[in-house]
Order: structure tokens, then sequence, then C-alpha cells
């Protein structure tokens, strides 16, 4: 009786007995003909998104815009004469339920590659197994540094990092806002840890309050109170959209003045003025979000919605007026869009012949240009994505105006210098036919 | 035949028909399966301290939340020590938290106990902003746990499945003794009555902490599994919906019954995903989709503790008593 227990412990104790924690000799490989998820005439890619849970405000539409311009895309007659077919889990942004959907799209689905996985507590949780099993992880939707990592060599950034953005927001605060006293909130995650290193380099000595959110606890007061009695002229919010508005109304409820810098992630004058009217009905109150929002200044990289001169958003409008004429046209969406252009161009640069590793190959190719307003740093040595950002303020009708030109850095100490002007468009990247 | 010997046997077989499914499903079912696995044990665990003991606990998520860590800072910091080393300490740590928060529950009542676990649900996962660089702040850690056999050539989620099951099979023979013995009928004995219990020379204090204690190291060892399935510990996984979803999954299949744990877990796995998929494609507006797959979870709870009070478990044997009635 008791030694069948016994027995099985035994068997387990000897079936493993090298430590949970070590490497184990040989890992997975990364080739693999011919690809999963690659048909004659589709390819099948997946996506793990917010659809619901705390960042599901603002975030949830980027996979509806993706899946617009991916119909776009099919319709032209897709990329190398296959369709593109697009899978969206939705994780809720709980990193255990990343690791299920993500295993669901890699094992029962088969895609050929994982597309703009969003957040960093999430996606950070499966860059080890998609790595092992030689997915290409490309254009995550985050700005953490770790996916320009040498041992991650499927994964691929997308957004500008935080450190990069830090440094373009702390050398503009120091010069263009000089003698202000500055204070930090951000995400307790590698948002924060991140745009701190970059912001450190210009306003360590300025730096009057540090105040670390969790995405969990949706209760700021603590920390605008601790940033109140501070004293601190200037916010330096490093925040998701939720919490971007969640930090301006509580600002206001305390009726502390401030100059609120905050990061691209949470810095989308359209997305935020849905959630202040949304957060503030919730409240039992009205809000005025074009009063709240004004004067807001932010960073961003891809062009803003409001630009109508601009060919991609041009080519955006085309897109959403036709696939999704009822989603409010938020930079979110430009984002998603972007992103999804982004893809699709790497994928025709990998050729008919379609393998993972080729798809690799064409991201480090150095040739992926696409809307932003800065370079992609992608080459066989970085995987970073775009490398610079530009500086904005939001106008009185929450429109916004630029007031800095688009600067690119590098993630170290080196120097901030300004953008090539000449940027691609469509028509010169002509991705389908017209 | 004993106890002991029948429980055995009826795991071994279990276990066998175990093996068996995951050799013909998918790999990806296969995560699942593992999933209700390590479900099972948590809801098993809880339904020892609800059903047999009559005392509540809205924190049993906050165990799992320590024997996520456990495994996971052991995984990360002691490389060397073998997987089964990791789970078993797991449940270890989180029996020994679970033996404090007894200790202070064991003189709580009612609501009073559920409003303290209840804090600890609230309050434990917080405890990883306090100390960002060790257990990683909102992120959490991300560890990959090595434990395949080097000369065993089956997929990876296979033989997680293998070691999740193994691991909950034997939780549930120990429960199953634990009921059915004793300590079982001390623990029924103090929740029917505690004057009387006592009055039979019954140690109050004493065995509700070692029920608490029990309880929570499944709740560790639920937590523990986990972490070793996924790779993951973060203190987003480990909200306060997921200690009601337990409650809940409880509830469903039917409170202090092992089987009844064991319908409670495959809905807790299964009744979501279903829903996420149909709200998905329905293509709602978020607002709805964001509740959607909670209320017909809800719904469905409701529906069956207004028609089975005691639950599907309460529902399958009523239906095999009117069977055996039915035959001459």
């Amino acid at each position: 009786m008791r030694t069948l227990i016994l027995a099985t412990a035994s068997v387990l104790l000897l079936s493993a007995c090298s430590g949970a924690g070590e490497q184990p000799a040989g890992g997975g490989s990364a080739s693999g003909d011919p690809a999963p998820g690659v048909t004659d005439d589709t390819v099948v890619i997946g996506t793990h998104q917010p659809l619901t849970g705390p960042a599901a405000p603002g975030y949830s539409r980027i996979s509806v815009a993706a899946k617009a311009m991916y119909s776009y895309i099919n319709d032209k007659g897709g990329i190398n004469g296959r369709k593109i077919d697009y899978r969206v889990e939705d994780d809720g942004y709980n990193p255990t339920r990343t690791v299920e959907v993500v295993k669901k799209l890699v094992l029962q689905d088969q895609v050929f590659a994982i597309v703009g996985g969003l957040g960093t507590p999430t996606h950070s949780k499966v860059v080890d197994y998609l790595n092992t099993e030689g997915v290409p992880d490309v254009l995550v939707s985050s700005g953490a540094l770790m996916w320009d990592d040498p041992k991650s060599k499927q994964t691929f950034g997308f957004q500008v990092d935080y450190t990069r953005e830090g440094k373009i927001q702390g050398k503009y605060i120091a010069d263009q806002l000089a003698g202000r006293k500055v204070g930090l909130l951000f995400q307790n995650d590698d948002v924060g840890r991140d745009a701190q290193k970059g912001l450190d380099q210009f306003l360590a000595d300025r730096i009057v309050s540090r105040q670390a959110y969790d995405p969990a606890n949706t209760d700021v007061l603590p920390q605008l109170n601790a940033l109140k009695s501070a004293g601190a002229e200037v916010v330096v919010c490093s925040c998701v959209p939720a919490f971007t508005a969640l930090s301006i109304l509580t600002a206001a409820r305390l009726g502390y003045k401030t100059q609120f810098v905050v990061s691209s992630i949470g810095a989308d004058p359209a997305t935020l003025t849905g959630l202040l009217q949304d957060f503030a009905k919730r409240g039992g109150t009205e809000v005025s979000a074009p009063a709240l929002l004004n004067g807001m200044i932010g960073t961003g990289y891809l062009p803003d919605a409001g630009r109508a001169d601009d060919p991609w958003i041009q080519l955006f409008r085309e897109v959403h007026a036709k696939y999704i004429p009822n989603e409010p046209l938020t930079n979110t969406i430009i984002f998603g869009m972007a992103q999804a252009y982004t893809f699709a161009h790497a994928l025709k640069l990998a050729g008919r012949d379609l393998t993972r590793a080729k798809l690799v190959q064409a991201m480090e190719s150095g040739q992926i240009s696409g809307p932003g307003m800065t370079p992609f740093g992608f080459s066989a040595q970085s995987h970073s994505g775009y490398t610079g950002a530009y500086v904005f303020q939001v106008n009185p009708d929450s429109t916004t105006r630029e007031i800095q030109a688009p600067m690119t850095t590098d993630r170290e100490k080196g120097a901030i210098t300004p953008a090539p002007t000449a940027r691609k468009t469509p028509a010169e990247v002509a991705l389908v036919g017209p | 035949m004993s106890l002991l010997l029948r429980h055995t046997l009826l795991a071994l077989a279990a276990l066998a028909a175990v093996v068996l499914l995951t050799m013909v499903v998918d790999p990806f079912t296969n995560v699942r399966i593992a999933t209700v696995g390590y479900y099972l044990v948590a809801v098993a665990g809880l339904t020892l301290l609800t059903g047999g003991n009559g005392q509540i606990s809205l924190g049993h998520g906050a165990f799992m939340f320590i024997g996520a860590y456990t495994v996971g800072l052991l995984v990360i910091y002691v490389p060397s020590f073998p997987f089964w080393l990791d789970l078993l300490l797991a449940g270890v740590t989180a029996g020994l938290a679970g033996m404090l928060t007894g200790a202070a529950a064991a003189r709580l009542h009612g609501p009073y106990l559920a409003g303290a676990t209840l804090g600890l649900a609230v309050g434990l996962p917080a405890i990883t902003q306090r100390f960002p660089d060790f257990l990683g702040g909102s992120n959490g850690l991300a560890f990959t746990v090595n434990s395949l056999p080097a000369g065993l050539k089956v997929p990876q989620t296979q033989w997680q499945a293998w070691v999740v099951w193994t691991t909950t099979l034997l939780v549930l023979v120990l429960l199953a003794n634990v009921v059915r013995g004793r300590f079982g009928r001390m623990l029924r004995a103090v929740r029917d009555d505690e004057v009387a219990a006592a009055l039979s020379g019954i140690h109050i204090g004493r065995t509700k902490i070692m029920a608490f204690l029990l309880s929570s190291a499944c709740g560790g060892l639920a937590g523990g599994l986990q972490a070793f399935l996924l790779g993951t510990a973060a203190p987003g996984s480990f909200s306060v919906a997921l200690s009601l979803s337990l409650l809940a999954a409880m509830v469903l299949g039917g409170v202090g019954s092992l089987w009844g744990a064991l319908w409670g877990a495959l809905a807790l796995v299964y009744v979501p995903a279903w829903a996420n998929d149909v709200t998905h494609s329905l293509d709602l507006s978020t607002n709805i989709t964001q509740n959607l797959p909670l209320a017909v979870f809800g719904t469905v709870l409701v529906v069956v503790v207004l028609v089975f009070p005691r639950g599907i478990h309460g529902a399958f044997a009523r239906l095999w008593q009117s069977v055996r009635k039915g035959k001459p």
C-alpha cells in the first residue's frame, strides 16, 4: 500500500535527477521546413492582446486596426500571393493567460509567427518559449529594452524603447522647462526602470519625487499626493493610457496644477479623451476632457492621426474609412495599422519561399522602413524598433502640434541628434498593387 | 480491501487514463488537461476546509501566489534543486503560511473569517511591489523549468501533464484518506458542533489550524504546479478574482466532495474558455466582451446551485441513487 506511493515517488525522483533551473543540454531548433502556418495561399500569424482587463481601455483597439490593415492587404491580393490569416487571443494583461494563449497559438493554431504581442509583464513570459521553439516573435508592442537581446534571436521590438524616449524627454525638459522641479510617475516594471535610465541622464538632480503605480491597483491618489507635496512642477508619466487618464483626473481632483509629460504609450489625446469621460462618468461627474488635456506634452514616433498632409495618414484614413468606419480614428488605431503594415513589409522582403529563418533575415536586412517619423534600428546586431521620437503638445481642441522635431539616439549614453527628414511614402514601399 | 489500497488503485487507474488521454490529444489540450489538474488540487484543498471543517477562505489565491513564487524563486536562485523538491517546498511554504493564518482564523467565524482571508488575497500579491528587485514588481518572475528526463522522448507538454496529474492524484489519495479517517471525523465534529466536539476531547483550535494547514498546502502546491507548467509567477495572475473563482468552482462542483472538486476544476478551465471563444467571435462591444465570460460563469453557478443545491456532484449522486433504486 504505502509502498505504492513510495514507488511512484521514487520513479519521479529517479526520472528527473537534474535540477529544475539548470539548462538542458540540447535546445530546440529554429529550422524546420516547410514552415508551420504557411500554405500556398495563406500564412497564419497570431498575437496576444489585452481585449479585457486593466490595459484593455485603449489597447483593445490595436488588433481591430491591425485586422483592418490585413483585410486591406488581402483584398489587394495579399503578400507574395498569400493572404494573411491574423489570429487574436485575449490574455486580459494576465501573464498566466499570456503563456496559455501563446502556447495555444503555437501548438494548436500552428502560427508562422507571433506579431505585436502586447505588454511587458505579459510578453516577457513567452520570449524564452518562442525562442526555444524557433517561432519568430516580431514587433513586440512594448518599449522595454529586453526585446533587443542577443540571446533572443527571434524577438524584435517595434516601439521606441523607454530609455531612448526617456533621454529625449529628459533633454527636452532640461532645455525647455529649465529650473522646474520634476516628479516621476511610472509603472512598477520595466516601463519605469528603463524610462528612468534615460530620464536620469538629464534630470537626476532635479527629480524631487519618484512614484510607482501597480497596474492592478487603480487608486493613484497616494502617488499624486506625494508628487504634489514634493512640489513637482513637471510630472513625467511613464504610464499606459488608463493610468495617464487616472493621474490627470486625480491631479484635477486635488487641485494640483502641474505640467504632464507623457510617454508615447499613454499620450494619445483621442484615447485619453474617451477614458477621461468614461472614468468621470463612473465616478458620477462630468469633465471637460479638452480642458484637462490642454497643454499636456507627449512624445510620439508615429505620425499623428490628425495630420491630413502625411501620405501614411492618408493611407490609414482610407483603410479606416473602408473597413472600420465606426471606430474613432485615434493614434491607437494608427499604431495597429502601422504595425501590421510593417510586418507585411517584412513578409514581402522574406520572399515567396517563406521560412521562419527568412523572415528573421528580412527583419535584420535594414530595408524595413515604415510609417514612423524616425528610422528602425533593425540590423543583425540590433533588434531595436524605432530609434527616437518627436515631442508634441496638446492644443485646446485636443489636436496636437509638434514642438520638437523627431530626434534619434541610442539606448546608452550617446548623443541625441535630429532624425533624417526623408521618409519613404507608401507608394515608394509599394507593398501591394494599386 | 483497505481504504488506502483502494484509493491508490483508483488513483493509478486514473493516472493511466490521463496518460492515455494525453497521448491521443494535441499538445495544447495537454496544457489544458494539466491546468485542470492544478486547479483540482486547489479546489480539493478548499473543499476540505469549507466542506469538511466549515471554515471559509476567500484567500486561497494568496496561497497559490506563495506556491508559485516559491517555485519561481527556487528555480532562479537554487537551480540545482530538482523540480519535485521545488514543488514540495511550495506546498510546505504555503502550508506554513496557512498555519499562521489558521492560528488567527481559529478565533474567527463566518464573515470575520471571510474578511480576514479576503484581506490576504488582496494584500499579499502587493508584496511584489515592496521588493521589486527580488520579486520582479508587477512584471513578476519568468523562468524555464527544466524537468523532462534526458532519456524520455515525449513532447514537453505531455510530460508536464503527467507530472501535474501524478502530483494531483497523490494529493487526492492523501485527502481522501484524511477525510475518511479519524482526522476527518474530527474535522466534521468541529464543523457540526464545536461544544460537543470539545466535550468529546477534540482540541478545537488545533483541529482548525490543521485543516487550514492542509488546505493551504494544497493551494501552494497548485500555485507551484502552475508555475511549473507555465514558467511564470506574476502578481497580476493572483487577483481576488482567482480566490473567488476557486470558491465558486467548489460550490459549483459540490461542497465537501473531492469528485465535486473535479467538476469544479473542469468548469473553471472550460466554461470561461468556451464563453471567451463565443463572445470574441460575436464581435460585441468591449464592455460586453469584458464581462460576458464572467456573467456566463456566474449564471451557470446560480442555476446549478438553485437546481442542485449540492452542486454537480450532488446531482450525479442523486441520479446514481435513483438508478440503483430503479433496479429490482
